[in-house]
């Protein structure tokens, strides 16, 4: 394979896929797509096709895993064999097993769990076909899923990544990008700004970090914008009650367990 | 329920201490505990180190064996990370395969290793697409007070900067030592309400939800990060985490890495 060739990520100021330094690849967003699960979302980021699902709040299976004043999060991120160029081997390994950890730590910060003690939010992420940035398009299906499933949270979380290539920092790197560019930095936020999901891979100045951190969360707003308005498309046309199936609404003091 | 007792006492008591400006240990709070760095204590291993951060102590060992490249990198060498967090270590530690905690310390060590270029992977080629050196970092827990990351970090590059390349032992010539491009150095910091602190200490760690791991290099490039644990971090923080990370990384890789 070519892999040493040296590879132009731009071309007349633009990037491989026409994309300005500072664009997100097109996204495409569906909620409730799954008829079984409580809540439920399918994105597209790009060639990225992810499916997320939300079970619960639900009995804990095994019973030890239970917290008495809380429920508990479990996030599993799974790869489908064919996502990938060269067959991956089905089942968990060890990047999904950290992937889930930190994907579940990104959303846990808003989900109130206070209000379900001894239960358990299942969410399970599906990666269909794969093209640089599945954990951050299984964030975000995976908090409008929460939504869609009405897990009371404290607000959604939104997620993508910045990267460097050709020594330009870059919005969500594609695939080539990811693979042969400098850097690459997900993240996840809260509308606020809070972050919640951080990493860093390749080799970044302090200073260009920062310009990195700074693109990535433009990226995440425009990402919050459009998990908004799913939502808001799906349950302004769904009339009274009934419908949806609402978490009871109880406040903090009101729970005593 | 008593683990949760406890934990809410101990976590008052601190967070009180840290409104005070004052740690239990009576560290500044970008202040790193006593390191103690001992190279080379396992003869059978072809790299070694034990690390002693406080009472943290984390032996890595590093073996070379030839093997065979990666399809997809048929000229280079290979890295393979893996951490153990025996039981013997610690209380909260059981038997088995790696959880979660023990893959995610293994993965954020092995990302400060290859991305920051530490190893020349194609100076381990043995015959392209044939046979490749490939190197294990493995690291062993031996107790755990906190701050796994850094401890376990210092281990490998101090354990990857004494390996020896074992050429003999297999008929490809003369040992050499294991070509070492750049020191890598992790610093981890918590956070408490409006507070970062430093190489946190088991309870430290057990009363903050948000930690946050910065892998530098010798130029003071960042090369490696990880937010670890439920919670927020707020862009000023992850700044100013950055920036003394930076410092205490150059002082560590100064005084423990640099001959």
């Amino acid at each position: 394979m070519g892999m040493e060739e040296k590879v132009s990520f731009f071309k007349d100021g633009l990037r491989l896929d026409g994309r300005r330094a500072d664009e997100l690849r097109p996204i495409k967003m569906e909620v409730g797509v799954l008829a079984r699960a409580d809540g439920s979302c399918y994105m597209e980021m790009g060639d990225n096709k992810v499916i997320a699902a939300v079970y619960g709040p639900r009995e804990v299976h095994p019973r030890h895993l239970q917290e008495a004043t809380r429920a508990i999060v479990r996030y599993r991120y799974n790869m489908a064999s064919f996502s990938v160029e060269e067959r991956k081997r089905p089942g968990p390994d060890r990047r999904s097993y950290e992937v889930s950890k930190v994907s579940r730590e990104a959303l846990e910060p808003v989900i109130l769990t206070s209000y379900f003690p001894k239960s358990v939010v299942d969410i399970f992420v599906e990666v269909l076909q794969a093209d640089a940035g599945t954990r951050t398009a299984g964030i975000n299906a995976a908090s409008v899923a929460l939504a869609d499933a009405g897990i009371p949270m404290k607000s959604l979380i939104s997620s993508c990544a910045a990267g460097k290539v050709d020594g330009e920092i870059v919005l969500d790197p594609m695939k080539i990008e990811d693979n042969l560019g400098e850097a690459d930095v997900p993240i996840a936020m809260t509308p606020g700004g809070d972050i919640t999901l951080l990493q860093m891979d390749g080799r970044l100045a302090p200073e260009e970090f920062r310009r990195a951190l700074e693109l990535a969360k433009t990226g995440c707003q425009q990402i919050y914008e459009i998990q908004r308005k799913v939502l808001v498309d799906r349950y302004s046309s769904i009339s009274g009650s009934g419908s949806c199936d609402q978490a009871p609404a109880l406040a903090e003091d009101e729970i005593h367990e | 329920m008593s683990d949760v007792v406890m934990a809410e006492i101990r976590k008052d008591y601190l967070y009180h201490l840290v409104l005070k400006g004052e740690r239990a240990d009576g560290r500044a709070f970008d202040e790193y505990r006593d390191i103690n760095l001992e190279t080379g204590p396992i003869r059978k291993a072809d790299g070694s180190a034990l690390v002693r951060l406080g009472k943290t102590q984390v032996m890595v060992g590093v073996k070379i064996q030839p093997g065979e490249p990666f399809s997809d990198t048929p000229n280079k060498g290979v890295i393979i990370t893996n951490a153990e967090l025996v039981p013997l270590a610690s209380p909260n530690f059981e038997p088995g395969p790696p959880n979660e905690v023990g893959i995610e310390l293994a993965r954020v060590v092995d990302r400060g290793v290859r991305e920051s270029g530490a190893i020349d992977l194609e100076a381990l080629c043995i015959a392209p697409g044939e046979k490749v050196w490939i190197v294990f970092i493995d690291v062993h827990i031996l107790d755990d007070c906190g701050n796994l990351m850094d401890a376990s970090s210092l281990g490998a590059i101090a354990a990857l900067m004494t390996a020896k390349v074992p050429a003999a032992q297999y008929n490809l010539g003369e040992d050499y030592p294991l070509p070492v491009k750049d020191i890598p150095v992790a610093t981890t910091a918590v956070e408490f309400g409006d507070a970062t602190i430093f190489d946190p200490d088991t309870d430290e760690e057990s009363v903050a939800d948000t930690k946050l791991t910065v892998i530098t290099t010798a130029d003071g490039s960042v090369c490696g990060m990880q937010k670890s644990g439920p919670g927020f971090l707020s862009q000023d923080h992850i700044y100013r985490i950055v920036d003394i990370a930076c410092e205490r990384a150059r002082e560590i890789r100064e005084k423990f890495l640099e001959v």
